[in-house]
C-alpha cells in the first residue's frame, strides 16, 4: 500500500461534510441539494404528468425519464452546455438506480422527470445527483418503497477510499494511474445495489472491501437524507 | 400564456387600484438576495434570487484568436440554458427562442455599455486575447427571468479573476490577483410588462402570462448621466408613443433604485 494518508486529511472511511436540503426549486413538484464537500448537485421533479408523443406511453404504468448535466462552468475546464455522451450515459444509469423504488403503476401513461444538475464538481457528482434525485422523488410524493443513496469508493494506491476527490481519482505512481474509482447505490432498506460502474484495476478482494465500505458510508447518507426530508415544511 | 381570463381579470382589477396580489405597487422589486463565488471551478460565478426567482451564472476565461476585425479585444460570449428543471414550461432540447433572446439582450447590455474593457483583454497584439464565457442558468422561474439573469451575468463578472497563464496556456483552477477589466459602466436591465393599461415591474410568472407586451430596457451610467445601451420589445400588442415615452421615463427612475438596492447587497460580500 503506497497511499497511506489521504490529500484532505479525512480517514480512509470518512466521507467529506455532507449537506443535502429539500425543496429548493419552489416550481418543481419536488427538489433537493445535496453535497459532498466541494461536489453539489441539485435536482427537481416533475410529475407524474401527461407523456407525449403518445406511443411512447405505458398503459400499464407511469415510466420515469432522468436527464443528468453539468452546469458548463462547474468544473475547471469550461464544459460546453448542453448534454454530451458522458452526460447521457449517467442519465441512464442514474435512471436505473433510482428505478427499482418507485411504483407508478397508479399513474398510468405518465411521465415523471427527474432533472440533476451538477453545480460545482469535484468527483463523485453522479452519486451527488442520485442523493438528490432520491430526496426530490420523495418531496414530489412519487410512491415508493425505499430511498436510494450513493457514493463513491475508491481503491487508491492499494488503500480504500471512501468518497472520492479530484487528486485521489488521478492518484499515479511512477506515471501509472493506480486508481479504481467505483460508484456505488443501495436501496437504502433492502440493502440492494442499484448502480454499479468502475473503471480502474482491482482484484477481487478488495472490490468486495470496497462495497462494504459503500454499504457503510450509504447508511450515513439514509439518515441525512431522513433529517432533510422530515424538516421539509 | 396558460392564465384563466378570470385570474387576468383579478389581476387587472388589483392593478386598477394600483394594487398587486403579493401586495406590492406596479413597480416594485421583491427583494433581491446575491450569493457570490457559488460555483468555485469558475473564475467568477454568482447565485441570485429576487423573490422565488432564481438565476446562476458563471464566467469561465480561456484565451484564444481575436477577430480580424478586433484584433486587441477580447472576446464576449453570452449563452443561457433555459434548464427543465427551472419550469414545467421548459422542455429538454436544443435552445427555445425564449433562450436566444435572453441571452442576447444581457449580452448587448453588458457589451454596450463598456462595463468590460475589452483592450484590456488582449495578451499578444492580433494573436491572442481573453475570452469570456459567460453562461446563464435559471434555477427556478418564478418571473422576470431577464432582468434576474442580467443581475446575476454583472455580479458574476464582478467577481471574476483572471486565471495564470502560461505561454498561450491557461492554468485552471490557479488564479491571479488580477480580476477581469471592468469599468463602473455596469449595465441593468428592466423589464416592464404591460398588463391591460398598466405597466408592471419584476412580474410573477401569473403576471407575465396576464400581460399582453413587454419592453426591456439596459440602462448604465456614464460619468454621472444614464443611458440606454439595449431595447427590445417583446410580446404580442404594440406600444403607443405615448406609452414607450412614460417606460422610458419609469426606467430611469427605477433604474436608480435597483442600482441601489444591488449595489447594497453587493458591499454586504
Amino acid at each position: 500500500m503506497t497511499y497511506t494518508k489521504r490529500f484532505d486529511g479525512r480517514k480512509f472511511d470518512e466521507m467529506r461534510e455532507i449537506e443535502a436540503k429539500v425543496g429548493v426549486i419552489p416550481r418543481a413538484d419536488g427538489s433537493a441539494y445535496f453535497a459532498f464537500g466541494d461536489t453539489k448537485a441539485i435536482a427537481a421533479v416533475y410529475g407524474p404528468r401527461p407523456l407525449h408523443p403518445v406511443f411512447l406511453q405505458n398503459p400499464e404504468k407511469g415510466i420515469i425519464r432522468v436527464y443528468y448535466d453539468m452546469l458548463s462552468f462547474s468544473v475547471n475546464e469550461r464544459k460546453k452546455p448542453g448534454p454530451a455522451r458522458r452526460s447521457m450515459e449517467i442519465s441512464y444509469v442514474t435512471k436505473k438506480a433510482l428505478e427499482p423504488i418507485i411504483n407508478l403503476s397508479a399513474f398510468p401513461n405518465t411521465v415523471t422527470d427527474v432533472f440533476i444538475n451538477v453545480i460545482q464538481a469535484n468527483a463523485s457528482t453522479r452519486c451527488a445527483g442520485i442523493n438528490a434525485a432520491s430526496m426530490a422523488l420523495a418531496q414530489a410524493g412519487i410512491p415508493m418503497t425505499d430511498l436510494v443513496g450513493a457514493v463513491s469508493v475508491g481503491f487508491v494506491g492499494g488503500a480504500i477510499a471512501t468518497d472520492v476527490i479530484k487528486e485521489e481519482e488521478d492518484y499515479e505512481e511512477d506515471g501509472e494511474k493506480m486508481v479504481s474509482d467505483i460508484a456505488m447505490a443501495f436501496l437504502l432498506r433492502s440493502q440492494k445495489l442499484s448502480l454499479l460502474q468502475l473503471d480502474g484495476k482491482i482484484d477481487s478482494e478488495n472490490l468486495k472491501k470496497a462495497i462494504e465500505a459503500a454499504k457503510k458510508a450509504c447508511a450515513k447518507i439514509y439518515e441525512v437524507q431522513k433529517k432533510a426530508l422530515k424538516e421539509t415544511k | 400564456m396558460e392564465i384563466s381570463e378570470l385570474t387576468k381579470r383579478r389581476i387587472l382589477d388589483y392593478l386598477e387600484k394600483g394594487k398587486r396580489f403579493d401586495g406590492r405597487s406596479p413597480l416594485e422589486y421583491r427583494d433581491i438576495s446575491i450569493e457570490l463565488d457559488y460555483s468555485k471551478n469558475a473564475e467568477g460565478s454568482a447565485r441570485v434570487k429576487v423573490g422565488d426567482t432564481e438565476v446562476v451564472a458563471g464566467v469561465k476565461l480561456s484565451v484564444g484568436k481575436p477577430y480580424t476585425d478586433s484584433p486587441n479585444s477580447g472576446v464576449l460570449v453570452t449563452t443561457t440554458e433555459l434548464s427543465p428543471m427551472a419550469s414545467e414550461r421548459f422542455e429538454p432540447g436544443p435552445p427555445a427562442i425564449f433562450s436566444v433572446e435572453l441571452a442576447r439582450i444581457v449580452d448587448r447590455g453588458i457589451r454596450e455599455s463598456g462595463f468590460i474593457d475589452f483592450e484590456k483583454l488582449s495578451v499578444k497584439e492580433g494573436e491572442l486575447v481573453w475570452m469570456i464565457n459567460l453562461d446563464i442558468y435559471p434555477i427556478n422561474d418564478g418571473g422576470n427571468l431577464i432582468d434576474v439573469s442580467a443581475i446575476a451575468a454583472v455580479a458574476a463578472l464582478s467577481e471574476a479573476v483572471l486565471p495564470k497563464l502560461e505561454g498561450d496556456k491557461v492554468l485552471f483552477g490557479e488564479l491571479t490577483t488580477k480580476k477581469l477589466p471592468l469599468t463602473d459602466k455596469m449595465p441593468l436591465s428592466l423589464t416592464f410588462y404591460k398588463i391591460g393599461k398598466h405597466f408592471v415591474l419584476d412580474p410573477t410568472t401569473e403576471e407575465e402570462d396576464a400581460s399582453e407586451a413587454r419592453l426591456t430596457l439596459a440602462i448604465s451610467t456614464d460619468k454621472k448621466e444614464d443611458f440606454i445601451n439595449a431595447l427590445q420589445k417583446g410580446g404580442e400588442d404594440p406600444f403607443t408613443i405615448e406609452e414607450t415615452n412614460t417606460i422610458i421615463d419609469n426606467a430611469f427612475k427605477m433604474h436608480k433604485k435597483l442600482k441601489e438596492l444591488f449595489n447594497k447587497e453587493m458591499k454586504k460580500k
